[in-house]
């Protein structure tokens, strides 16, 4: 077994990895691209940092590419992403011609990686435009989307559904986020990896130095919502529970942070709109992080004794898994992928608003016992479902899915001699 | 001579049919329409190996859906007290889920149009099986074995053999089944064990706690077994 393999092993048991070695071995050898638009910042990279050099440990040649782009682009593909999630956008001629010149150029880059590839994954809507200069292909071209596409604004999901229509199968992160196609709808929920960075345990000085830097009180109760400065996310939201949970008494303080990522041009603004929120509160921390703190974060979430995750509108939101995995109850907002990682009272609450956080927030500062309860339920909850390695085994068997011609019953021995 | 035991493995494709019902016209409508037995098996069993937390008292989706979404607690007990492992075809099963939903919408007291809190998601699977190489020699090697099982190979072995073997058992029990009487017990005593409100590794364990209690086994660490216990057949 090689090394990192070795260390999964340790975290899952020696069974998974044995099940991964066989699932992968009629895929050996064979290269697989993945591609999307940030190498730095948001789930989509940190999964692929740690998922493609597992998949070359199982012997796939797997690749990772990423598209470039301008501005222009980068407002395109945003509007794209919130209009997929329900905001009324609207993206001129102008702009979805840009957005179609930049994927061009990046065809002409990635022309010699993609055209050699046996499997091609295109992550969410950026580089979704590359399939339409490969119409003679005989590789399986997957368009993985994460974001929860349920409701879209109609406009934006009939141009892009022009693209994703000409993929041999779409994946989504839930049943509940996926647009009807003629494709095969795969669901592969999205996972953490325990043993990076953002996830492994941190010695105690670690901790204890992050929330010297920080000015946090060791001896008051510690609230916090780590997330892109979005929106969606809710951080004003955040900020008015918190003021409606202290105003009943509890000595509160709360971390808001994140970092923006390459692909957001919107992070600095919203920051701002925080900021004055905040209104100079010495207990409210905003903390805007590289995108290369994962330690901080790490450490962040374990300082705190509440994690909140309140979203209005959310992909899958990883950061729930991240704080189950630390043994944090988890608040989280009744939208998207939240909905599935958090069961009330066993591992955290859902909530509709601001008093619904507020509510909680106080219930769990003041039933320790339930609090710590929770926490438990919350990592073994984890481990059975949201690891990285479950992740991985579900990518394989789509790819032998796919391979094989989607039948019902796909067996190795037969069809992959 | 009876043959070796090969322990299978599989992995399985969560794949949405893109259909979904908001309420509980819809869902008859649409089981009605969609003649999928892979739709069933899903719905009833697949969530053994789905990452969800378990949900104690409605084992099956549509009973699961009905409280949860529906918060109708009558269809929901209806539909809870369905044992798949009982019928001898998913159309079978299928059929009686449309009848059990039929039955509650006669009964007039609601509006079977009122939307659920949250939509029923019509979904199948796609089960990609893989050989282990592992091949088993003797009952009680594979009472050893039991416990370093993967939670594929127990689904493979325990809940998808049921509609593989003739005699809609599982693979243990008809491998048992071959040997002499000691081992024919438990075989039938495996066969005797209700898959239905227990989790994977919950069956793991109580699969393990059989062969020790019928055999004398106890588990052993893999790396620790006889070379004859697990032969890689390579």
């Amino acid at each position: 077994m090689t090394k990192m393999l070795e260390q999964y092993a340790s975290v899952v048991g020696d069974d998974i990895i044995d099940s991964l070695r066989l699932l992968a071995e009629p895929l050996s050898g064979m290269r697989v691209v993945h591609v999307n638009s940030t190498r730095e910042g948001g789930g989509v990279a940190e999964i692929l940092h740690r998922l493609i050099p597992l998949k070359k440990e199982l012997g796939i040649n797997a690749s990772w590419e990423v598209v470039t782009g301008d501005a222009d682009f980068y407002q395109c593909t945003k509007k794209m992403h919130n209009a997929l999630q329900g905001d009324d956008e609207e993206i001129s001629d102008e702009l979805y011609a840009h957005y179609e010149k930049m994927n061009a150029q990046n065809h002409e880059r990635l022309a010699p990686i993609l055209s050699q590839a046996d499997v091609v994954v295109i992550h969410d809507p950026q580089p979704a435009a590359l399939i339409q200069f490969y119409p003679e292909r005989k590789s399986k071209w997957i368009w993985r989307c994460h974001i929860d596409a349920s409701a879209p604004h109609r406009p934006v999901w009939r141009y892009l559904e022009k693209h994703v229509i000409k993929y041999d199968a779409a994946v989504y992160s839930l049943p509940a986020f996926a647009q009807p196609m003629e494709n095969p709808l795969y669901i592969i929920p999205p996972s953490i990896d325990p043993l990076s960075e953002k996830n492994v345990s941190l010695p105690d000085d670690e901790i204890d130095r992050v929330r010297n830097t920080y000015d946090i009180d060791p001896e008051r109760p510690v609230i916090c919502q780590i997330s892109r400065f979005d929106r969606f996310k809710d951080p004003v939201g955040v900020i008015e529970a918190y003021r409606m949970a202290k105003a009943f008494g509890p000595p509160l303080q709360l971390i808001l942070a994140g970092g923006g990522a390459a692909d957001d041009p919107e992070g600095e603004e919203v920051f701002r709109e925080v900021e004055a929120a905040a209104d100079d509160d010495p207990d409210i921390h905003l903390l805007m992080l590289p995108p290369d703190a994962h330690r901080t974060i790490n450490a962040l979430q374990r300082i705190a004794d509440i994690v909140l995750q309140k979203s209005l509108k959310e992909g899958f939101g990883l950061t729930v898994t991240e704080a189950l995995w630390k043994g944090k109850p988890v608040i989280g907002g009744n939208v998207g992928g939240i909905r599935i990682q958090i069961v009330n009272h066993m591992n955290g609450f859902l909530v509709n608003s601001p008093e619904g956080a507020a509510l909680r927030i106080r219930y769990l500062l003041t039933h320790t016992n339930r609090m710590a309860a929770m926490g438990n339920n919350a990592k073994d909850f984890v481990i059975e479902n949201y690891l990285l390695t479950r992740h991985l085994r579900e990518y394989l068997t789509l790819m032998l899915s796919i391979i094989s011609g989607s039948h019902d019953r796909i067996e190795l021995s037969r069809q992959f001699q | 001579m009876v043959e070796p035991f090969t322990i299978t493995d599989c992995a399985l494709s969560v794949i949405a049919t893109g259909e979904k019902a908001y309420n509980l016209r819809d869902l008859h409508d649409r089981l009605q329409r969609l003649d999928d037995q892979e739709i069933m098996f899903f719905h009833f069993w697949d969530g053994l190996l789905r990452p969800d937390f378990m949900d104690p008292e409605y084992q099956n989706d549509f009973a699961s859906w009905a409280v949860h979404d529906l918060h109708d607690p009558r269809l929901a007990e209806r539909l809870s007290i369905l044992n798949p492992g009982n019928f001898p075809t998913m159309r079978s099963l299928r059929q009686r889920v449309i009848e059990i939903i039929e039955d509650r919408m006669d009964e007039g007291d609601f509006d079977p149009r009122i939307d659920a809190a949250n939509p029923f998601f019509l979904m199948r699977s796609q089960i990609v099986i893989f050989d282990t190489r592992k091949h088993i020699k003797t009952p009680e090697e594979l009472g050893h074995f039991i416990p370093h099982m993967s939670l594929g190979s127990i689904f493979y072995h325990f809940i998808d053999a049921c509609r593989r073997t003739k005699s809609g058992h599982n693979d243990f029990s008809e491998w048992l089944w071959a040997w002499d009487d000691h081992h024919r017990r438990l075989g039938y005593a495996i066969a005797a064990m209700d898959p239905y409100f227990k989790s994977l590794m919950e069956i793991r364990e109580q699969l393990g706690n059989l062969f020790s209690r019928h055999l004398g086994v106890t588990s052993t660490p893999e790396q620790n077994l006889e070379p004859s216990a697990v032969n890689n057949g390579q």
